[in-house]
C-alpha cells in the first residue's frame, strides 16, 4: 500500500515537472529520462545478492550488463548533448 | 530497522529528490547541465547505498560479485564507448538501444525473482512480476527493432504482412491468458516463459508496421514503458527508489509522446496501428522538376540572400541526413557578418526528434537565443526578405491549411509569408506524408536542386564572391 502511494505520487510528479520543458530541450530530456531508468542497475545488484545457482548468476550478469549500459551511456550522452548548449560568450572552440 | 538500513533508505530519499530536481532544472538550457549532473550524482548514491546493503547484510557469494562486476563492468564500458562516439544524427537511435537495455534488464530481474518465489505468491507481488516482465520484454524487442529501422537495419518504411493484424491480436491473447495463469500462482516456469515470448514477439510485431516517421514518437512511447517496467521492479523487490525513478520516467515519457504526436497532428492509436511513412527513401523524384516549379542557381540565389535584410533558415531532416549543419551555420555567420539579421526556424518535429535538430545546430555552435520556435517563427517569417529551406518539407507544406489531405491541420512553418524562398533539396520528391508540396509551384519559390550539404556550399562560395 505504502510503495502504490509512493508510486501514484512519484507519477503526478513526473507530469508536474516535465509538463514545463520547452522544446529545445525535449531531446535531452528524453534522454536525461532514458539515463534515469538505468536506476534499475539498483535492481541488479539485489538479484546478485538473493542468486545462488547458475541460472540466478546469470540473470544477474546479463541484468548488471544491460543495466549499467543503460545508466551511463545515457548519463553522458545526455551530457554530451547539453555542453553544446551553451550562451554564446561560453565558447572557446 | 538497522542503522544501515535507516541509513540506506534516506539516501535512496535524497537520490529520488535529485531525479526530481534533475528533471526540472532542465526546463531552461541555462541550468540544464548542472541538472544532469545532479541526477548523476543521486543515480551514484543509490548504486552506492545498495552496494552498502548488499556487503552489510553479507548476502553476496564471490561468484555472485565476479558476475554482477562482470556484467556492470562490461555494460558500462559499452554504453560509455558508445555514447562518446556517436554521431548527432545518430542519436535517437541511441537512445533507443539504451532503452532496449532498461527494459531488459527491468524484464530479467521480474524473471529472477519469479525463478525464487515459493507458492503461494502474494497478488502483491505476483501481479507487478508479471506486468514487470510483459512490459519490460516488450520495451526490449520494441526498441531493438525501433532503433533498427533508425540506423537502416531493418527496413524503416512500415513493414505490414498478410495476417499481421491477426497475429498481433493472438499474440496479445496468448499474453494476456499466460500472465493471469502466472499471477494466480499457476503454471509455474512454463507459462512465465510462454509470456516472456510473447512479449518479445509482440514487441517486434508492434513496431514493424509503424514507418519511420513515426519513430520518435514510438520510441519515447516505448521511453514511457521502461519506466513503468522498472516501477513494477521496485514493486517486486519492495524498493522505493525504483518505483519513484520509473514513475518519473512513465510520466514524463507520456507527456513527451503526447506533444510529439500532437505537432505532427497524430494521434498516438493512429501511429501505433502502423501503415502510415513512407520512411527515409524519398519517392524517387515523382514530379521530377515538373511544370510550375521554377529551378534557381546556386549564384542567383546567393545574391537574394547577400542583398536580403533578413533571411529565415528552414532546417529539416535532410539537413542533418547531409551532415550539412557546420556548412548552414557558416552561411549564416558569413551573412550576418555583411549585416544579414539570420534566425532559425525550427518545427517542433524537425529532425527525428522534438528538439533533435536544436541539438544539431547548437552542435555546430549555433547560438539556442536564434533558434525560434513554431509561433515565434512564423512571426519573422512574415517580414523575412527570404526563407531558405534546407531539406524540409512536409512542415512547410501550405496544403496543412486545408481539409482533406494527411498533413491537414499539423501545424506548419508560414515559409510563403516570407518574400521570397529558397528551397535546396534534391528533388521534387515527396516527404513521409507522401503528397505534392504546394510550396515548390508557389510562383515566389526558387529551387536549387541540389544536396544539402554540396548545396550550402556553392551558396557560401557564391555569398563569399559578392561581400568578401
Amino acid at each position: 500500500m505504502t510503495n502504490l502511494s509512493i508510486f501514484l505520487l512519484a507519477l503526478l510528479v513526473g507530469f508536474e515537472v516535465i509538463g514545463k520543458v520547452p522544446a529545445t530541450l525535449h531531446t535531452p530530456l528524453m534522454s536525461a529520462a532514458n539515463a534515469i531508468h538505468g536506476v534499475v542497475l539498483v535492481g541488479a545488484v539485489l538479484i546478485a545478492a538473493s542468486a545462488h545457482d547458475l541460472v540466478g548468476y546469470a540473470l544477474a550478469l546479463f541484468a548488471a550488463g544491460f543495466a549499467a549500459m543503460n545508466v551511463v551511456g545515457g548519463y553522458v550522452v545526455t551530457g554530451r548533448m547539453l555542453q553544446m548548449f551553451r550562451k554564446p560568450t561560453e565558447r572557446e572552440r | 530497522m538497522s542503522t544501515v538500513d535507516t541509513a540506506v533508505r534516506l539516501t535512496y530519499l535524497a537520490a529520488a529528490a535529485c531525479f526530481v530536481l534533475g528533471l526540472h532544472l532542465m526546463n531552461s538550457p541555462v541550468r540544464a547541465r548542472r541538472g544532469n549532473q545532479l541526477s548523476a550524482a543521486g543515480m551514484a548514491a543509490a548504486v552506492v547505498a545498495t552496494l552498502v546493503l548488499v556487503i552489510d547484510a553479507g548476502a553476496i557469494t564471490a561468484t555472485g560479485w565476479t558476475f554482477l562486476g562482470a556484467g556492470a563492468g562490461a555494460g558500462a564500458l559499452a554504453g560509455w564507448y558508445t555514447a562518446r562516439t556517436v554521431r548527432m544524427t545518430a542519436m535517437p537511435q541511441l537512445v533507443s538501444l539504451f532503452n532496449a537495455v532498461g527494459g531488459g534488464a527491468a524484464a530479467i530481474v521480474a524473471v529472477h525473482e519469479f525463478t525464487r518465489l515459493a507458492a503461494p505468491v502474494p497478488a502483491r507481488v505476483a501481479v507487478p512480476t508479471v506486468l514487470d516482465v510483459l512490459i519490460g520484454a516488450l520495451t526490449f524487442a520494441g526498441s531493438l527493432v525501433a532503433s533498427g529501422k533508425l540506423q537502416g537495419l531493418v527496413p524503416s518504411g512500415p513493414v505490414v504482412f498478410t495476417g499481421g493484424r491477426v497475429l498481433t491480436a493472438g499474440l496479445s491473447i496468448v499474453a494476456v491468458c499466460a500472465g493471469v495463469v502466472s499471477a494466480t500462482g499457476r503454471g509455474g516456469m512454463a507459462a512465465l516463459a510462454v509470456l516472456l515470448l510473447a512479449a518479445l514477439a509482440l514487441g517486434v510485431v508492434g513496431v514493424l508496421p509503424i514507418g519511420g516517421a513515426d519513430m520518435p514518437v514510438v520510441i519515447s512511447l516505448l521511453n514511457a514503458f521502461t519506466g513503468t517496467a522498472v516501477a513494477m521492479a521496485g514493486f517486486v523487490l519492495d524498493n522505493s527508489v525504483l518505483i519513484v525513478a520509473g514513475a518519473l520516467v512513465g510520466a514524463s515519457g507520456t507527456i513527451l509522446t503526447v506533444l510529439m504526436a500532437q505537432a505532427m497532428n497524430r494521434s498516438i492509436v493512429s501511429i501505433v496501428a502502423g501503415g502510415f511513412g513512407t520512411g527515409d527513401s524519398p519517392a524517387a523524384a515523382a514530379a521530377a522538376a515538373g511544370a510550375g516549379v521554377r529551378a534557381v542557381s546556386a549564384d542567383d540565389a546567393a545574391i537574394q540572400l547577400a542583398y536580403a535584410s533578413r533571411v529565415v533558415i528552414v532546417p529539416g531532416y535532410g539537413l542533418a541526413a547531409a551532415q550539412a549543419q557546420h556548412a548552414v551555420h557558416e552561411l549564416a555567420q558569413l551573412l550576418a557578418g555583411h549585416g544579414v539579421a539570420v534566425s532559425y526556424a525550427i518545427h517542433p518535429v524537425a529532425g527525428r526528434m522534438p528538439g533533435h535538430m536544436n541539438v544539431l545546430l547548437a552542435e555546430a555552435n549555433v547560438p539556442y537565443p536564434q533558434m525560434k520556435e513554431l509561433d515565434e517563427a512564423n512571426a519573422e517569417l512574415s517580414h523575412a526578405d527570404v526563407a531558405l529551406v534546407v531539406g524540409a518539407n512536409d512542415v512547410t507544406n501550405p496544403a496543412a491549411r486545408r481539409p482533406g489531405n494527411p498533413i491537414s491541420g499539423m501545424p506548419i512553418l508560414d515559409v510563403d509569408a516570407a518574400r521570397s524562398v529558397i528551397v535546396i533539396k534534391r528533388s521534387t520528391g515527396h516527404g513521409y506524408a507522401g503528397i505534392d508540396n504546394e510550396l515548390y509551384t508557389n510562383p515566389k519559390t526558387g529551387m536549387l536542386f541540389a544536396d544539402a550539404k554540396a548545396g550550402l556550399g556553392a551558396l557560401v562560395a557564391g555569398v563569399k564572391t559578392l561581400v568578401g
